[in-house]
C-alpha cells in the first residue's frame, strides 16, 4: 500500500511536469499577443513596454520563464501561485488571492450538484435496471434522454424563467455582495444551479447505473446467488449492485475533480463568482496569469481526484492490487 | 425402487422469441432415486440445462411458459411461490456450474460467500457459520482453509474454484446436488479429481446427484443411470451399462463413437456425427434426428417415436425395431467403442 502510493505520486508528479510544459507553452510561447503589451495598459510607450517585458521576466531564458511558472505548481513553501509569475495584469492583484476567493462558491455548487446527480442518477438507473422495458425503465430513460440532451446553458435559463419568474420559489442569479456563503447556501440561492449542474450528470449516471447492472445481472455469479437461495433483493442490492457501481465511483470521482477547476457554464449562467466566471472574465481579458493560474488548479484537482480514485479502486475491487 | 427423490413429469419450457416459439425442453419425463446418480448427456442445446434450471426455479417465468410437474419430496416446486422456492434452492437442491471462473462473486472473499448460502437458510451466528464454512472446504479438498477462507476467488485456481462452489452448495447438506457441465472448464487432470470428489461426497452427505454433461466419457464412471437429450427431449434412457454396451437410439451410438479412445488402433478416425443440432425454433417434424441419423426411414421424417421401454428401465426414442438396434449397435457401434 505504502509502495503503492509513493509510485502513484510520482506519476502524479510526472503528470503535473507535463501539464505544466504543455500549459507553458501555450500561454508564452503561443499567444498571439504580446503579454509585455497587455501587461502595460492601453496608453502607453515603448519605454514602459520595455519595462513591463522586464518585469515580467520575459527577457531572461526559456528555462527561468519556466522555472519561475512551474514553481507555482508546488503546492507548498509559499511557492504555490507565486507573485513573481500569477499576478493579474488587469487589476494588479495575486491570482492566488483571487482563486481562492472564488474557490469555495465553485467547491459549494460543485459538491451540491454532485450530492443531487448521485440521489437522482442511481436510484433511477437502478429502477430501470431491475425492471427492462417495463414502463419504469421507459420513464427512467427518457429523462436521462431528456437529461443527456438538454444544453446547461438552456436548461439554466429555463429554470430561472419558470422557479424564478414566473413562479418565484426560489430566487434568481447571482450571490448579493452582503452574504457570505453560507447565508447564500441557507437562502437557497444555489438550488437552480445545483439542479441545473445535476441534471446531465444524473441523466448520465443513470444510464451508466442501468447499463452496468444490467451486464451484472446477467453474470454467472448472480446465477450463483440466486442458486443459493437468497432473495431477489439481496441478488440485486449485495451482489448486483457491489458490482455495478464500482465503476460509477470512479466516474464520480473524475467528474467531481474537473467540476471542482470551474463549472463555467452553470457559473455563467447564475452569475456566480466561482472558478469558471472567472477563467471566463480573464481569458476575455487575455489576462494570462490568471488564465494559467485557474488551468494549474484545475490540473491539480484532476490528477488528485485520479489519485483518490485509483486507491478507492483498489481498496473496492480485490482484483487490483497496490502494486 | 422405493419413491423417487425429485420425479419430473412431460416438463415443457418454451421462450417464445421475436424469432419463433424455442421449444427449450419438450416434454421430457424422468426421476432421479434418492442416493443415485444421474448423468445428463446431450450436445448444446439439447435443454439439458434449461431442464434442470427450471427445477430449480431459476428460469425467468416471465419469458418462459412452462407446463408439466416437477415433484420433489411431494410438492411440485412449479407450484410454490418465488419465497418457498427460496428456501428450497440451496438448502434442499443446490447447484454448480459450468465455469468457475466466474461463478463466485469476485467482490467477496470465498468464506464470506458459503457463509451467506449458510446464514440465508440456517439461524447461525456469523462466527459458527464461518467454522462451518471452514469446515465444508477442508471436506473438499482443500489445502489450509482457514487461510483460504479469506481469500477471494481470483486467488484460487479453476479447480479449487470448483471445489469451493462444491463447498457451498452441500454447506447445508441438500438432497439433490445438480452439476451443470461441473468440469467442462477445467484441465483434464482436474476433471477426474472434481468427478471423484463429487462421487465421495454424494455418499459421504447421502444426497442425489445429477450431473449435465456434452461428454458421455464424464459420466461413464460416476453415473448409476444415464439419460441422453437431444433437440429438448429424451432420447435415450436406462442404466450406465445399457447405455455404453447396450445402446439403442442413433444418436447415442453417435456419442459412443466419437470419444476419443487411447486403446483404439491409430488409423481408426473418431467418427462425428453429420450435420448441425436443430434449431429450437425449426425442429424437424417426425424424430427431430432423423436430419442426421444414418438409419434414417420413412416414418422417421413424419412421426415422433415415442420414448419406449424395452425391459422397464432401458428406454429409447427410435422407429427402429429393437432387433435392429440390438444387430446395428453389436455390428457398427460395439466392434468400435
Amino acid at each position: 500500500m505504502g509502495r503503492y502510493l509513493i509510485r502513484r505520486s510520482l506519476f502524479l508528479v510526472l503528470v503535473l511536469v507535463i501539464v505544466s510544459f504543455m500549459t507553458f507553452l501555450i500561454f508564452y510561447k503561443l499567444p498571439p499577443g504580446d503579454p509585455a503589451r497587455i501587461a502595460a495598459g492601453r496608453r502607453t510607450s515603448p519605454d514602459i513596454i520595455a519595462q513591463a517585458r522586464e518585469n515580467l521576466g520575459l527577457t531572461k531564458p526559456w528555462y527561468i520563464q519556466y522555472g519561475r511558472f512551474a514553481k507555482g505548481l508546488i503546492p507548498c513553501c509559499g511557492m504555490f501561485l507565486n507573485e513573481q509569475v500569477y499576478f493579474s495584469y488587469n487589476n494588479f492583484v495575486p491570482v492566488k488571492e483571487q482563486v481562492f476567493d472564488r474557490l469555495p462558491v465553485t467547491i459549494v455548487l460543485a459538491v451540491g450538484a454532485s450530492v443531487i446527480w448521485v440521489l437522482i442518477g442511481l436510484p433511477i438507473g437502478v429502477m430501470s435496471a431491475i425492471k427492462p422495458r417495463s414502463a419504469r425503465d421507459r420513464a427512467g430513460m427518457l429523462f436521462a434522454l431528456f437529461g443527456v440532451s438538454a444544453p446547461v446553458f438552456w436548461l439554466g435559463y429555463v429554470m430561472l424563467y419558470i422557479f424564478w419568474f414566473q413562479l418565484s420559489w426560489l430566487p434568481g442569479s447571482t450571490l448579493p455582495i452582503d452574504e457570505t456563503l453560507f447565508e447564500s447556501v441557507l437562502r437557497g440561492r444555489f438550488i437552480l444551479p445545483w439542479v441545473t449542474l445535476s441534471l446531465t450528470f444524473a441523466a448520465f449516471y443513470a444510464r451508466m447505473t442501468r447499463s452496468n447492472l444490467i451486464e451484472t445481472m446477467s453474470e454467472d455469479y448472480i446465477r450463483t446467488a440466486r442458486a443459493k437461495g437468497l432473495s431477489e433483493r439481496r441478488v440485486i442490492f449485495k451482489h448486483g449492485l457491489r458490482a455495478a457501481l464500482t465503476p460509477v465511483v470512479t466516474m464520480f470521482g473524475l467528474d467531481l475533480g474537473i467540476l471542482l477547476g470551474g463549472a463555467v457554464i452553470t457559473e455563467q449562467v447564475f452569475n456566480l463568482p466561482g472558478m469558471g466566471h472567472y477563467v471566463v472574465d480573464a481569458l476575455a481579458t487575455n489576462d494570462f496569469p490568471a488564465v494559467m493560474g485557474v488551468t494549474v488548479f484545475a490540473a491539480l484537482f484532476i490528477i488528485v481526484a485520479n489519485l483518490v480514485v485509483d486507491v478507492a479502486y483498489a481498496f473496492l475491487d480485490p482484483r487490483v492490487r497496490y502494486t | 425402487m422405493a419413491e423417487p427423490l425429485l420425479e419430473v413429469r412431460d416438463l415443457t419450457v418454451h421462450f417464445p422469441t421475436d424469432d419463433g416459439l424455442v421449444k427449450a425442453v419438450d416434454g421430457v419425463s424422468f426421476s432421479v432415486a434418492r442416493g443415485e446418480t444421474l448423468g445428463v448427456v446431450g450436445e448444446s442445446g439439447s435443454g439439458k440445462s434449461v431442464t434442470f434450471l427450471t427445477v430449480l426455479g431459476l428460469i425467468d417465468r416471465k419469458s418462459a411458459t412452462v407446463s408439466g410437474e416437477v415433484i420433489f419430496q411431494g410438492r411440485n416446486l412449479l407450484e410454490l411461490s418465488e419465497e418457498e422456492m427460496q428456501d428450497v434452492r440451496g438448502s434442499q437442491i443446490s447447484m454448480i456450474f459450468q465455469d468457475p471462473m466466474t461463478s463466485l462473486h469476485p467482490y467477496y472473499r470465498v468464506g464470506e460467500q458459503i457463509v451467506e448460502a449458510i446464514r440465508t437458510h440456517q439461524n447461525l451466528p456469523k462466527r459458527d457459520a464461518w467454522q462451518q464454512a471452514v469446515e465444508m472446504l477442508r471436506r473438499v479438498g482443500i489445502p489450509r482453509p482457514e487461510e483460504r477462507a479469506r481469500q477471494y476467488p481470483h486467488e484460487f485456481s479453476g479447480g479449487m474454484r470448483q471445489r469451493a462452489m462444491i463447498a457451498m452448495a452441500l454447506s447445508l447438506n441438500p438432497d439433490l446436488l445438480i452439476a451443470d457441465e461441473p468440469t467442462t472448464a477445467l484441465d483434464v487432470t482436474v476433471q477426474a479429481q472434481i468427478l471423484d470428489l463429487i462421487g465421495r461426497l454424494k455418499d459421504e452427505f447421502d444426497a442425489s446427484v445429477v450431473i449435465i454433461t456434452h461428454d458421455l466419457g464424464v459420466v461413464a464412471e460416476h453415473a448409476d443411470h444415464v439419460q441422453v437429450m437431444y433437440a429438448g427431449k429424451i432420447a435415450e434412457y436406462g442404466t450406465r451399462n445399457d447405455v455404453y454396451y447396450r445402446a439403442h437410439h442413433p444418436y447415442t451410438w453417435g456419442l459412443l463413437q466419437s470419444i476419443t479412445r487411447l486403446d483404439q488402433p491409430r488409423q481408426e478416425r473418431l467418427r462425428p456425427i453429420r450435420g448441425m443440432p436443430p434449431s429450437l425454433i425449426f425442429v424437424p417434424p417426425g424424430c427431430p434426428f432423423h436430419p442426421r441419423c444414418p438409419y434414417v426411414m420413412e416414418v422417421c421424417k413424419t412421426e415422433v417415436p415415442p420414448l419406449l421401454s424395452e425391459d422397464g428401465t432401458h428406454s429409447s426414442a427410435c422407429h427402429l425395431t429393437l432387433a435392429e438396434k440390438e444387430r446395428i449397435f453389436e455390428e457398427e457401434v460395439a466392434v468400435k467403442s
